[in-house]
């Protein structure tokens, strides 16, 4: 094991544990805490993979606007009379058990499969290459893309807007 | 066995899926289940860009792992526009309580 392998698992440890507590806790503001945690893990997985414009577009995008979108979210939708905001269950226990089941199922997959991984070389920066690909090869998926998201900041103001005339 | 490999990577992503599988049927508040969709989405990720890395596949993974970042804030946006206006007409956002389309 070299530093690699420490790093690797203590990002590791850090999402899942994260992940754990943003589907158990009943507290929602402390869920989307916890949730800030997991994203940084897996960004931090990202720059393990040798994905550092991924990583930092992770941090921007997910850390800074979906999650505080999320918050914003809890805090529009409800009664604010004391601190705890708490969400409510259903069936918890067999849900456990039958993602537990299916978890199971899918980690032995990926670990039995045999996978044909080439062997890592060094990691060059992806940022170029990813420009050039991004507004070359796949062009016409960036501009849908980006209409897309006109689309989408419209629709949302105007779904969120309506009934107030 | 503990040299990290592909597979490492794709067993967290396994766990995050799972867990966020849970997450999303066993909550009742409507901003839970969108967290649980966002863990979805991240466990796609990490396979995207570890199979990117290890399976000699060229940048294409990691660009694909940018357009679901990117759809990942439109449905966020989309889902809390939505969520906001079933507040204000059932006063809460509990998904099992909010059963009609209409008042």
């Amino acid at each position: 094991m070299n530093l690699y392998d420490y790093i690797f698992y203590l990002f590791a440890l850090l999402t899942v544990v994260s992940a754990l507590v943003v589907v158990t806790s009943k507290n929602i503001v402390h869920a989307a805490f916890s949730l800030m945690f997991t994203l940084f893990g897996i960004s931090g997985l990202y720059v393990l993979l040798g994905a550092d414009f991924i990583a930092v577009v992770q941090i921007i995008v997910y850390i800074g606007g979906i999650l505080i979108l999320l918050l914003f979210g809890v805090m529009l939708t409800n009664k604010i009379t004391n601190v705890e905001i708490k969400t409510g269950t259903i069936k918890t226990i067999p849900m456990a058990i039958i993602t537990g089941v299916f978890g199971a199922l899918l980690i032995s997959i990926m670990y039995g499969t045999k996978w044909s991984s080439a062997p890592p070389d060094n990691m060059p920066s992806t940022l170029q290459i990813l420009g050039n690909t991004l507004l070359t090869e796949y062009v016409l998926i960036f501009e849908l893309l980006g209409m897309l998201l006109l689309v989408a900041l419209i629709g949302a103001a105007s779904i969120a807007r309506r009934g107030r005339e | 066995m503990l040299e990290v490999g592909l597979n490492h990577f794709l067993i967290i992503s396994a766990i995050l899926f799972s867990l966020g599988i849970y997450g999303i049927v066993s909550r009742k508040n409507a901003i839970m289940v969108l967290m649980g969709v966002e863990l979805l989405l991240n466990a796609s990720n990490i396979n995207f860009v570890a199979f990117a890395r290890y399976g000699n596949l060229g940048i294409d993974g990691q660009i694909y792992a940018l357009f679901v970042i990117i759809l990942a804030a439109a449905e966020a946006a989309i889902a809390l526009a939505i969520v906001l206006n079933i507040y204000k007409t059932f006063s809460n956002v509990n998904i099992d309580e909010i059963d009609n389309l209409k008042e």
